[in-house]
Order: C-alpha cells, then structure tokens, then sequence
C-alpha cells in the first residue's frame, strides 16, 4: 500500500542536473541564484519525503497494530519541523538578496506556503499515531476498509501534487484538487458508520472517537493537499483558484 | 599568519582631504575569501575608504591618513613598504573601465612584462588563463592581436578585470564595476565576482544595494564618514541592528 518516502530521492536526483557555473564555458551555464533556487526546490522535495513517510508509517500502525512504528512517528515529526523553519529562513533570504521576479518570484512565495502545509501534514501524522497508541490498548473494533481507502487516495494525492510540483504540472495539480471530493465522501461514509457503532453499543465509543479522530486527521491532510495543488497552479500559472477549484480560470492577461 | 581568517584590517583609520574629514574613526576587517560591499548614499567616504586599501589616496594632493591598513597584519602605510607591491597584491577593478590602447594581448601582458618575473615562454599562459579567469577567453581567443577598444563596454570591463588578474594579486578592489553596463553585462560580472571569491578576496563598492545583495558575503554601511555597521549580508538586508542602515536599505533616504 503506501510507498512513500523513497520517491523523494528519484525527484532529488532528477533534479541535480545542473552544470557548475564555468569561466566563460558554455551556454549550459546556470547562475549562483539558479542554483540556490534548485536547492530550495530540493529542501522542499526533502520535507514532503518526510510527511509522505510519517502519513505511511502511522497508516501502517494503524492496520498492523503496531504501537512501536507509531511511536518512531511521532519522535521523527521534530525533522519536519526544523526543516520548516530552514526553509521559512531560506526562502526570506532568497527574496532578501535577491529580488527575484516573475517565474521565481512566484516559486519562492509558493515554496513558503507549501512548506506551512507540509508542515501541518506532518502534524496531522503525529495526531493520527496518538490515536493508533489508544486505539491499541484495546481489541480492534472492526475491519478497518475504508479508512485504508481514505488514505491511499490522500497519499496518491500527495505523491501527484509533488509530481505537478517538480515539473511545473497544473494539469496535474488541478486533478488532486477533483479527489478531495472523495476523501471527504470517504469521510462522512466512516463517520456514519462509527456513529451507527456507537450509538449501538457504548463499550465502543472510546475506540469509534479516536477512529472518528484518525479520519478527520486523513481529511485534513487531503485539504492540507489540496492547498499544496492551489499552490503549485500559481507557481506554473499566475492562476489563484483558490476557494472555487471547480471554477473555470480566468484567462491570463 | 592566519589573523583570524582576516586577509585586510583596518583600525583607526581617519582621512583627511586637506582640512576636510573623510572619514572618521573607521575600524573593520576584510574576511579572506569573501566578498566585502561598501555601501552608503553619496559622499559617504566608500570610495575614499576603497581606495586607502591600495593607497591609490596617496596620488591625490593634499590628502592625509592617520591609523592603520593591515595586510596579513602588517600595516601597509609603514615607511618601509613598498607601494608598488602593495598595489600588486591589492589589485583594483575601476568604475569607467580604461584598457590600454593596445592589443587585447598585450593589454593584459602589460603588468607581467613591466614586473620582469615571468619568462617570455610563459607570459601567452599567463595570459589565457587570466582571461579564462575573467570569464572573457571565448570571446576574443581568436582576436588576441586586435585593438583592445574594439570590444563592447562590457568585455572591456571584464579585460581590465583579466588585466588584474595577471600579476597574481590577493585582494581585488572593485569600484563600482558594473555602473557603466547593461543589465547583461552586469550579471556576468556579479557571476564573474562569485567565481573569483574561491581564490581572491574582493571589496566592492556599490551606490546600487541591490547588487551588494546580490553578490557578497558581508556589507558595511557607510554614512558621512563613519561606519555605521557591518554584519553579513543577508542579516544587514532582513534585520540591521541600526535604524540608519535600515533606513537607508528601506530606501527612506540615501
């Protein structure tokens, strides 16, 4: 199921095909700021390996049972964090030195708001492993279907918006935003059923909270991707669909 | 002599124009290996301090300096130094740039041939890489024997660069080097600087902030004489320590 992590070093190494900057070499040469934006790009592409990984690992403790990977999730989020600010850092440095415009100007604005949301996807994956420590402390309430379902959808959403983000993809981006409609019908789906559970029998209700809790986190983290695709559609367009994704855009002057 | 990874210091420096104070008290030092930006409005002593580095003050009547310059800590306005090597060590980069009206060759042989160190079989080495080094060698290596004025603004600037380069110096100078130049132009010497910075120190002034942004380590404010402040480049842009500097970076005045 979920794969995760080890997409991010095949985008890292695409990504460094860049020459060093030569005397006078050649027309390949790339400038001190171009470089310093590809390694920007690679800090992100880092992050996002790391919320990928976190959201994958707490799943997998969730269906597996595993308090121990649940536990290693929580200890890692601290990466995510300091990578968070580094690139927060970074990217007022860059518009500092630098005055980037256009094309780069809207790269660096939308790399320190992708960088919030990746941020949060972590958070939101440190939510879901506390659930799965509780959840653990008593036998499993059901067969758990949907909410794996839940998850392969976001973290496939995921997975793409990095896709559209390395290669500038707004087609690409645009179609994650279309799949948060069925994460959140994935949701109201679960939340039905656990209601159905609980109100049926109250020795269940402690377990149908935290499952409620753990698919309210996966809904977020599909929201928090979603954000990430709005992003990613300004960065390649100068299109702002923010707040009406199924509108049509507006053409560009 | 290591000096703390310094390669130049100033202490005490004070330099009068006659009876006029240039400037007044100033104490820094230049990081070896990095580059170093003067900025600050008009008038502000950047040029002057600039120019104390290689004492290319001392051509000018009338002019007097108190305090010290040190080069890998020795003071170059000690009485028994020899200017000529001082300006051979500290090169300098001018505003308007000034090839001689000779070949582009022997332009940049100039200094090799007058200073007698390199034999004659090297002195074509020495050449080709100094225009390597200045990021010029493709465009005129088939032209080496053409008038040095024929070339654009540019490429002229980049020459007198290689110029510098030739006889080996430790520190570059740069006063105002691209305020002459297309934006083009401009930006393959602020990636010229970059390159440079891994062998030679280099100080540049600039009235342009942005350029100082874009192109060096460390920055130090000048204003009527004094210095301000100095700090690295990327805190005096996001965060100085003095209301002046941010005011003048803000682009309240200046």
């Amino acid at each position: 199921m979920p794969g995760g992590g080890d997409i991010t070093g095949a985008f890292i190494g695409k990504q460094f095909g860049y020459t060093k900057a030569g005397n006078g070499a050649g027309r390949t040469m790339e400038t001190h700021f171009q470089q310093e934006l590809n390694q920007l790009k690679s800090e992100l592409l880092r992050m996002a390996g790391l919320a990928e990984r976190a959201i994958s690992n707490a799943i997998e403790a969730l269906v597996k049972r595993d308090t121990p990977l649940a536990e290693k999730t929580i200890r890692e989020d601290f990466q995510i964090n300091d990578l968070e600010l580094f690139i927060d850092d970074h990217c007022v440095k860059l518009l500092a030195l630098h005055q980037p415009m256009a094309a780069d100007l809207r790269f660096i604005t939308s790399a320190m708001r992708i960088n919030i949301e990746l941020e949060r996807i972590g958070d939101l994956a440190v939510n879901i492993a506390e659930r799965v420590i509780s959840l653990n402390q008593e036998p499993q309430l059901k067969p758990y279907i949907d909410i794996p379902e839940m998850a392969g959808i976001t973290q496939k959403m995921l997975q793409d918006v990095l896709n559209a983000f390395v290669n500038r993809d707004a087609d690409l981006a645009r179609s994650v935003c279309e799949r948060d409609d069925r994460v959140d019908g994935l949701n109201d789906q679960v939340f039905r059923e656990l209601l159905t559970y609980m109100m049926s029998d109250p020795k269940t209700i402690t377990r149908g909270v935290h499952l409620l809790i753990v698919t309210r986190c996966l809904e977020r983290i599909a929201d928090h991707t979603t954000n990430i695709a709005e992003g990613v559609i300004f960065m390649a367009k100068a299109l702002v669909i923010k707040h009406h994704a199924d509108a049509s855009p507006a053409k560009k002057e | 002599m290591d000096n703390n990874g310094m390669k130049m210091s100033a202490r005490n420096l004070k330099f009068y124009y006659g009876s006029v104070q240039a400037l007044k008290n100033v104490s820094l030092s230049i990081r070896k290996n990095r580059v170093t930006a003067l900025i600050g409005p008009s008038g502000c002593g950047k040029t002057t301090f600039l120019r104390c580095l290689n004492r290319m003050n001392d051509t000018v009547e009338g002019a007097r300096v108190e305090g010290e310059i040190l080069l890998d800590g020795e003071n170059i306005y000690d009485p028994d130094v020899d200017v000529v090597q001082v300006r051979r060590r500290v090169g300098m980069v001018f505003q308007k740039s000034n090839p001689f009206p000779k070949t582009i060759f022997d332009n940049v042989a100039y200094g090799l041939r007058i200073e007698g160190e390199t034999p004659k079989n090297e002195i074509a080495d020495r050449v080709e890489k100094s225009l390597k080094d200045a990021a010029l060698w493709n465009e005129v290596s088939d032209r080496l024997h053409h008038s040095a004025m024929d070339l654009s603004g540019g490429q002229q600037q980049r020459l007198c660069i290689a110029r510098a380069l030739a006889v080996k110096p430790e520190v570059i100078l740069m006063d105002e080097p691209a305020s002459a130049l297309d934006p083009i132009a401009t930006q393959k010497i602020e990636e010229l600087i970059q390159v440079l910075k891994a062998e030679y120190t280099i100080v540049i002034v600039t009235h342009n902030m942005q350029q100082a942004a874009r192109v060096s380590d460390y920055t130090a404010f000048f204003y009527l004489g004094e210095l301000i402040e100095m700090d690295q480049t990327a805190k005096i842009f996001t965060n100085p320590g003095q209301k002046r500097t941010e005011d003048y970076v803000t682009g309240r005045f200046g």
